[in-house]
């Protein structure tokens, strides 16, 4: 028995969640609380079985697993290695917390009846990426995309308010766009090679980088990509996304989705383009670092002047999603570990971040910043957690923001990208300004007669457990860091040294 | 030197931090709530001072608690330079909070359990910093006092305090992550390593070819990022932050926020560059001449304010510049006259807002020209304030005597005259704006409602004993220096 789940890991890593897709209705018919076990039993299977991953490609090769026994290029094949693996544990455990979290605030902000088929598409959207992380085929990562992404849009439009729907609709508009680009770039790709599997097309691509078919095909891949990632200036369906959708979804997505979308790119440029690769003339890796600077810091201004807390929080990560690009695209072995570390780090930090929103959500029905005023005594614990986290973020030591800006900079040093160090410690500066405002309000301002009032009296104990976890790990891996950093100094040592033409 | 492998200073550091539970938890006792602080307190000094003895035998007591990247650990380390700095804040933290517990009640200031709590918090940062093992670690706590002491500057929570706070945060902050934090990425990448080293960690990797450029930059990154040092154009927070509550004005300014500034300026000179390679690059006089014109500059503002704290905020930046000053000559003299004064600028300093929280309560006087004839009113104050203010003139039988004159022995041991007449003259400015407060206390007239009114009198025994006692120091640290001088005999060894 635990032969067989050794052997086949990598496809049950996906499998689980199409059975529990499945299940979570069948199971709702029954009794309608059972679809919530359904689904924190299946993100509980999955985590523990990408943790294995890991562990296994940490200390041996990488994995190839073969579905249905088709070798490639004819079938499908599932490629594990440091990389995705780590993605795939970041990415489950943060979808697993959500699902504890979504106990206590899914019963307020969604209609009874529509519990099962909640947790049916969350787990369809869970399920999609990890999808992406893990195949090896990239006609099989635009399904694994389109999966998750429409999952998505009906996650969001599951949210109460009346503009939920307006920003499911701007998503699925720009989405499809995005996801259109990506497979037109496929299929210049296939014109091109006549092949889908990363490894071969890796292969076969080398000496084509001048023609046109790849140029185009490589412009709209990155676009799309691009798109999918909200990074500046592809960013207008992200901030309504994040703020009107369930407080649950809001933390999951801020946690895994545009960061699966980063891990894509940076596969696709790192495994198959080879980023510093003979285009001639174009200075692939120099562009993306001018884009992601752009975008952290435009991210960062703009959400200095929100009036709510959740759509601040969006336009934050906006401006982080440029760390995670800028550390990849420098090709420095630290400066990917540092990217590779925010990925875990801000996934940690905006999800409960999130969190604490939902919290404040819960209990007063608002996030609006001025709505703010106060908290600090009315919820000490969730704002004690704010402040953390906001300490976290702006990259104080002894948190996990710290140690990625530092790997990133040290890499940016090293590798002689210097714009990139005065870029950071500015949009520390800007991060610290726009936390410092919402602290403010929380600790240092008396809360209003106009608070819309009370609706619940106290916060479920799953919604401040799942967060406190976080907020714990963020000190605990800002302390004791040796472990994610080994793991993705290694992950980046493997990619760098295993890029073609390098 | 040997390292005793002990726990003792992560104990220094951590009881005022545990203190703060208690302290939370008896909000509605405030007489068990300032139990604890008193109590923290006393530990802490106890602790500190137990750390005395193995130093003098030629110890350094330490302990790596944990290394969070390769080549940064979070770790302590306790040498006599840090020794002098942690006795020093923990003797006046006992002092401060008895002083605060007068000051708070008499005046009835709301929220004091956050007071109290974010005054421990502010300790063990200071504490913490003083036993920095590394630069890394003292960073941690550099960041952390500023984030402590911005509730207690935003105390009285009206608009001018939360400007004040505000601009306090944004220069602290702000700097610290924009030159402070570079400046350490750029010592980790030359040296490969932040801990401090005797003679200097630069100096020990300086084989290495660095370019002095790439060292000159690098300095230039850790002067602007110490903006606690308040070393011009970096100081205007100070002025700002004076909306806070008297005592910790009197924190603020003597004790904790700009003495960590200095002392950081120290362990960067004397342990990250060392004093071979600041002569060799030059900058030693360089930064000695540019701060010399804060000490001359912030003097001349500070004989233009009427309000007490402002005239001697503009003092405290004045007499910062001193041991910024001392300590880039060079010079045997000139680093122990710095070190010596960060000692007497803190006790006589501490006196002199102490005496003006003393006014504050007991005459509601905030501006120096409604003291005239105040000290018929109030002896005792005014005796207190006139051994502080004598004291940073520079004049025997105080203290400030003794750090000027190794300052000025130390400028000419570097054969720098023009900062030896810049002691001189700010001495001079000093007796200006100091004197006339004195003058007019004493022979000024008392006007007519003053006179009858019986609300002015001596401050609360609770705020009148800790002045005696700090004026009591400066008297004595004059006629027995050896308690301090021996001890920076020893940080000095390893040094020159």
């Amino acid at each position: 028995m635990i032969d067989f789940f050794t052997t086949h890991a990598p496809v049950l890593t996906i499998v689980v969640f199409i059975f529990g897709a499945l299940l979570a209705p069948v199971f709702g018919r029954i009794n309608n609380s059972l679809s919530y076990y359904c689904a924190l039993i299946t993100t509980a299977l999955s985590f523990v079985l990408s943790v294995y991953l890991l562990f296994s490609v940490y200390n041996n090769a990488p994995l190839e697993y073969f579905l249905g026994g088709w070798k490639p290029p004819y079938g499908i094949e599932y490629r594990v290695d440091i990389l995705n693996s780590f993605i795939l544990s970041v990415v489950s455990f943060v979808s697993f917390l959500s699902v504890i979290y979504g106990y206590g605030s899914i019963k307020s902000e969604i209609y009874e009846k529509r519990h099962p088929a909640f947790y049916s598409v969350y787990l369809l959207f869970i399920g999609g990426m990890m999808g992406i992380l893990i195949t090896n085929d990239i006609f099989n990562m635009y399904v694994f995309l389109e999966i998750t992404s429409l999952a998505g849009y009906a996650l969001i439009a599951m949210g109460r308010t009346r503009y939920s729907y307006m920003a499911s609709f701007n998503y699925l508009i720009l989405g499809s766009v995005g996801a259109t680009f990506f497979l037109i770039g496929i299929g210049y790709l296939y014109m091109q090679t006549g092949t889908l599997n990363l490894t071969d097309l890796a292969q076969r691509l080398q000496g084509h980088f001048d023609t046109n078919v790849v140029l185009v095909a490589i412009a709209f891949i990155v676009v799309g990509l691009m798109l999918k990632m909200a990074v500046f200036p592809l960013h207008f369906w992200l901030p309504d996304a994040y703020t009107y959708s369930p407080s649950v979804i809001s933390a999951a997505m801020a946690g895994t989705s545009t960061k699966v979308a980063a891990y894509l790119l940076i596969r696709l440029m790192y495994t198959i383009f080879g980023i510093q690769a003979g285009f001639s003339g174009i200075n692939f890796s120099g562009i993306i670092i001018v884009i992601a600077s752009i975008t952290i810091l435009a991210g960062s201004i703009i959400a200095i002047s929100q009036t709510d807390l959740k759509k601040m929080l969006a336009f934050s990560s906006i401006g982080q999603i440029g760390y995670i690009l800028i550390g990849t695209a420098m090709v420095n072995k630290y400066a990917f570990a540092g990217g590779l570390l925010h990925i875990l780090n801000h996934a940690m930090m905006k999800t409960a971040l999130f969190m604490v929103a939902g919290g404040f959500f819960y209990k007063f029905t608002s996030t609006k910043i001025n709505d703010l005023k106060g908290m600090g005594r009315q919820m000490p614990f969730a704002s004690a957690m704010f402040l953390i986290l906001s300490l976290s973020m702006v990259g104080i030591p002894l948190t996990v923001g710290f140690i990625s800006k530092w790997y990133i900079i040290l890499g940016a040093a090293q590798s002689g990208y210097w714009i990139v160090v005065p870029v950071i410690l500015l949009s520390s500066l800007l991060t610290a300004i726009y936390f410092g405002r919402v602290v403010h309000n929380l600790f240092f301002k008396d809360s209003e007669a106009s608070n819309t009032g009370i609706l619940h009296a106290k916060i479920p104990y799953s919604m401040v457990s799942s967060t406190a976890v976080l907020v714990f790990l963020c000190i605990f891996f800002g302390v004791f860091a040796y472990m994610p950093v080994e793991i993705s100094l290694k992950a980046a040592e493997n990619i760098i040294g295993a890029m073609p033409w390098k | 030197m040997e390292m005793i492998q002990s726990l003792t200073p992560v104990y220094a550091v951590l009881v005022s931090l545990i203190a703060i539970i208690p302290i939370y938890l008896s909000r509605n006792n405030p007489n068990l709530r300032e139990f604890w602080t008193i109590l923290a307190a006393i530990v802490k000094f106890i602790i500190v001072l137990s750390l005395i003895p193995p130093l003098i035998n030629g110890h350094t007591v330490g302990i790596n608690l944990f290394e969070i990247l390769p080549g940064i650990s979070f770790g302590f380390r306790v040498d006599s330079l840090g020794l002098i700095f942690a006795l020093m804040a923990s003797f006046l933290w006992i002092l401060t909070s008895f002083y605060s517990i007068g000051y708070m009640r008499s005046l009835k200031e709301h929220n004091q359990t956050r007071y109290f709590v974010c005054f421990a918090g502010s300790l063990s940062a200071t504490i913490g910093a003083a036993f920095a093992a590394n630069l890394f670690t003292m960073y941690i706590f550099y960041e952390a006092l500023t984030l402590f002491t911005y509730p207690l500057i935003a105390h009285e929570e009206t608009d001018e305090a939360f400007r004040g706070a505000r601009i306090y945060l944004i220069y602290l902050l702000g700097t610290s992550i924009a030159f402070l934090l570079p400046a350490i990425i750029g010592t980790y990448l030359a040296a490969g390593s932040l801990e401090f080293v005797n003679g200097g960690l630069l100096a020990a990797t300086a084989s290495k070819g660095l370019s002095s450029t790439f060292l000159v930059v690098l300095f230039a990154l850790f002067i602007l990022g110490i903006a606690k040092a308040a070393i011009m154009p970096l100081h205007s927070w100070l002025p700002n932050a004076m909306v806070a509550p008297t005592p910790v004005s009197a924190l603020l300014h003597a004790v904790a926020v700009v003495k960590m500034g200095v002392f950081v300026v120290l362990r960067v000179v004397l342990y990250v560059f060392g004093i071979d390679l600041m002569s060799a690059l030059g900058i030693g006089t360089f930064l000695a001449y540019f701060a010399s014109f804060t000490i001359l500059l912030a003097s001349i503002i500070a004989l233009r304010q009427d309000n007490i704290k402002a005239r001697l905020a503009y003092s405290t930046i004045s007499q910062l510049s001193y041991i910024v000053v001392g300590v880039s000559l060079l010079s045997l003299s000139g680093v122990k006259g710095s070190i010596l004064h960060i000692v007497v600028h803190a006790f006589s300093k501490i006196t002199l807002f102490f005496w003006a929280g003393a006014m504050a309560v007991g005459a509601h006087k905030k501006y120096v020209s409604q003291l005239s004839g105040i000290a018929k009113k109030m002896p005792v104050s005014m005796a207190i304030f006139t051994v502080g203010a004598l004291s940073l003139i520079g004049l025997p039988p105080f203290s400030g005597f003794l750090s000027k004159w190794y300052l000025l022995k130390g400028s000419l041991e570097a054969g720098l005259v023009p900062i030896a007449f810049v002691f001189m003259i700010s001495s001079f400015l000093n007796a200006c704006y100091f004197l006339p407060i004195i003058y007019i206390a004493y022979f000024g007239k008392i006007s007519p409602e003053d006179e009858k009114d019986s609300h002015i009198k001596e401050a609360p025994k609770m705020m009148l004993v800790p002045m005696c006692i700090t004026a009591t120091m400066v008297i004595l640290i004059f006629f027995f220096p050896g308690i301090v001088t021996s001890l920076i005999d020893l940080a000095l060894n390893g040094i020159f």
